[in-house]
């Protein structure tokens, strides 16, 4: 069934297409063909993974050559293995649930057509990078994906936020791509072709050309999976629809970064250089993203936070070689992750604010979204049996087993991220759902209510595969592992009893301190106590004042600048060309006098002077 | 007699009629100095064809053609300068000026 997983990008492609242009007068509506083409793509992987566990470790390319390029010949193609299967099963469902869920979330947007189409196009250009068989296959599904968060991150465009979000993010992975494509060139030019099979197989390092290359392709992924110092994208995407920031955190763009490194990671593994690299930008990442969710009063900022502190795990496991770890914790996040975006938007529809400081007491009025939300956080805070605990204590089980500086510090600063997270889950939960609600209270307050049928069912679908994604390990022969096909050089996962029972004991005992905080004030925020330390945090460590003083206000300068020179230098002197002719067309005119008798002598003075001027010449 | 004597003369016909069509008002005496020019280079056509003996007479021809072309041109010519004379009153042509280039009159628009 492999040969059918061109499939998968192709439908959700032919979906966009078709919604977009005719999707308003088939009867249903556009929300039809996104649905039909996201179900049919989900089938699709299905079959996909049935073929990759029937035979695992089994490699299956199917490709046509397409174009010569610079020598070589391009092909395009699929190819499917474990990790290929299982990822493409992971962005069909999410990106299912999230078409169906937003039927009801955007019902009444007067763009839900082109929405629509966007989020299918999302969905194919993500699904083009995992079959990718081509590394300029895989770009163009890369790029595809920066366009997409840029047209759904403005979605809302009428409102300034929006669209300063929508251009961050797009600038910001801009930024990083650009080092991705000379990356992938470099690689493709020492492997000798762009096939991503070839490009596994090339020779080992020689003369730091793959370090390079390596170093090169993290600056893409650093961008996209939203790591230190490209991260400052994602909290602000917030701006954008929540089915979207689902979409976007749980199964595509930030995914892709993580994917990208697992799919090529032999080459990561010739280059230590760039895993020592990946796990250093993890570090600061993790920690300093949870401690930045602490003090935010946004719900979906927290989230978005937190996307990115879970992202740097899944990238530190990378670095210490516990690549089924962090593969598997990818699958994990993409599950709770959606699943708590769903949540907030069903809060965020009901209560009509994103601010926590004006939520509160909802679980009476949306049970159902309140015990999702509570798997969730419980599978984010990493509480066993959910599934969230067995995927990150198998990267803190790898960097253990790795050792050395490297491992010491992700296995240190990851069990700290461990406590910070439990404490920012469990006041998310408090703030949102407990107390008694501290929005408006006289006619302003709006009607609280669950949210329908068709945004809880999805919800409760990735509730369930929170505590089922906890099965593979759990039943003890691995068949993550099985189905993955580690590439060599990585650690295989296994459940430490020692290392679960540590975790779960620092975070419980980390939500238990936030939650004898909120018992002394249940309207107050429980991390107030915090105290001064709490300005910093909500700065985001300054990060983005930083980047406005060093990059935007200078390039702004530079810009007005060159604009200056534009309007001052070259328009002048193009406009002063006209005026020129003006003025010397101004003097002309004064000889067109009227008078047919100085025109006759201007005549007869130039013939004189002509025939004088030539006797003379010709004499000479 | 030497071909020059007849190149002098039209020489000094041909600068008679050059002064009078830059320098007369008449529009009359102006048709009158263009005359002058086109019968000074006649009578050189004619010296020519004497000096070089031509066999076919070409510069006779050509003088014969040059007078039909006036005789049609001062027919035009005086046609004109009645038309002019009648919606004028004039025939100066230093007053017939309708021609010259002046500032357009500055224009308003209504619409604004």
């Amino acid at each position: 069934m492999t040969h059918l997983a061109w499939l998968l990008p192709a439908l959700p492609a032919l979906a966009a297409v078709v919604g977009l242009f005719v999707g308003a007068r088939i009867p249903g509506g556009p929300a039809v063909p996104a649905i039909v083409g996201g179900g049919g793509a989900f089938v699709v992987s299905l079959l996909v993974l049935g073929a990759a566990e029937g035979s695992p470790r089994a490699v299956h390319e199917s490709v046509t050559p397409w174009t010569p390029i610079g020598g070589q010949t391009l092909h395009v193609g699929t190819r499917v293995d474990g990790l290929v299967a299982v990822v493409a099963v992971m962005v069909c469902v999410v990106a299912l649930l999230v078409q169906v869920y937003s039927t009801a979330y955007m019902a009444g947007d007067p763009r839900y057509s082109v929405y629509a189409a966007e989020v299918s196009l999302f969905t194919a250009a993500m699904l083009l990078v995992v079959v990718a068989s081509n590394l300029f296959e895989l770009l163009v599904g890369w790029e595809l994906m920066g366009l997409c968060s840029y047209l759904l991150i403005g979605h809302y465009w009428q409102t300034e936020g929006a669209r300063d979000a929508a251009v961050k993010a797009f600038v910001t992975t801009r930024f990083g791509d650009a080092a991705f494509v000379v990356g992938i060139i470099v690689l493709g030019v020492h492997a000798g072709s762009f096939d991503i099979s070839r490009v596994l197989a090339a020779p080992g390092a020689r003369g730091g050309v793959l370090t390079a290359g390596a170093v090169l392709l993290l600056g893409g992924v650093v961008g996209k999976s939203a790591q230190f110092p490209l991260h400052v994208w994602l909290p602000d995407a917030m701006a954008g629809p929540t089915p979207i920031s689902a979409l976007i955190h749980a199964a595509t763009m930030v995914a892709a970064g993580i994917f990208v490194v697992a799919r090529l990671y032999p080459v990561f593994v010739a280059a230590p250089v760039s895993l020592t690299v990946l796990g250093i930008i993890a570090c600061v990442t993790m920690l300093g993203a949870a401690l930045v969710a602490l003090a935010e009063d946004d719900l979906k900022r927290v989230l978005a936070w937190s996307t990115v502190s879970q992202l740097a795990y899944m990238a530190a496991g990378l670095a210490v070689r516990g690549w089924t770890a962090s593969i598997y914790h990818l699958l994990t996040h993409a599950a709770f992750k959606a699943l708590l975006f769903l949540a907030a938007g069903s809060v965020l529809r009901t209560v009509g604010t994103n601010l926590m400081s004006q939520m509160g007491g909802l679980r009476r009025a949306m049970p159902v979204t309140f015990v999702t939300a509570i798997v969730g956080a419980a599978t984010l805070a990493g509480l066993p049996p959910f599934a969230g605990a067995f995927s990150k204590d198998g990267i803190l089980d790898a960097a253990r087993e790795r050792g050395g500086a490297l491992g010491s510090a992700v296995y240190v600063v990851g069990l700290m991220t461990v406590v910070v997270t439990a404490a920012y889950v469990t006041r998310l939960i408090l703030r949102t759902f407990f107390g008694d609600y501290r929005g408006a209270t006289d006619g302003a307050r709006p009607r609280l209510h669950e949210s329908p049928l068709v945004m809880t069912v999805p919800l409760v679908v990735l509730a369930a595969a929170s505590i089922l994604l906890d099965q593979p390990i759990l039943s003890g022969n691995s068949h993550v592992a099985r189905w993955l096909a580690a590439p060599a050089g990585t650690a295989a996962p296994h459940l430490g009893v020692g290392g679960v029972a540590l975790s779960t004991a620092l975070v419980l005992v980390s939500a238990g301190a936030v939650f004898a905080l909120w018992r002394r004030d249940p309207a107050a925020d429980p991390l107030a106590v915090l105290g001064p330390v709490r300005r910093p945090l909500a700065a985001a460590f300054g990060v983005d004042a930083f980047y406005d003083r060093v990059v935007i206000r200078p390039l702004h300068a530079l810009a007005n600048a060159v604009l200056r020179a534009d309007d001052q230098g070259l328009d002048a002197a193009v406009e002063g060309s006209g005026a020129t002719a003006t003025g010397v067309g101004g003097g002309l005119r004064r000889l067109q006098n009227g008078n047919v008798q100085a025109y006759a002598s201007g005549l007869v003075i130039a013939v004189v002077a002509l025939v004088v001027g030539v006797s003379l010449a010709v004499v000479r | 007699m030497h071909l020059s004597m007849a190149l002098l003369l039209s020489a000094l016909l041909f600068g008679v009629g050059v002064y009078g069509v830059l320098a007369r008002r008449n529009a009359i005496a102006l048709l009158m100095a263009v005359e002058l020019m086109l019968n000074a280079a006649n009578l050189d056509l004619v010296a020519f064809d004497a000096w070089f003996k031509d066999t076919l007479h070409a510069g006779q021809v050509f003088a014969l053609f040059v007078v039909v072309v006036a005789a049609a041109e001062v027919g035009v010519g005086l046609a004109i300068v009645l038309a002019v004379f009648r919606l004028r009153e004039t025939v100066a042509v230093d007053e017939l000026r309708q021609l010259a280039d002046v500032d357009p009159p500055v224009r308003v628009d209504v619409d604004q």
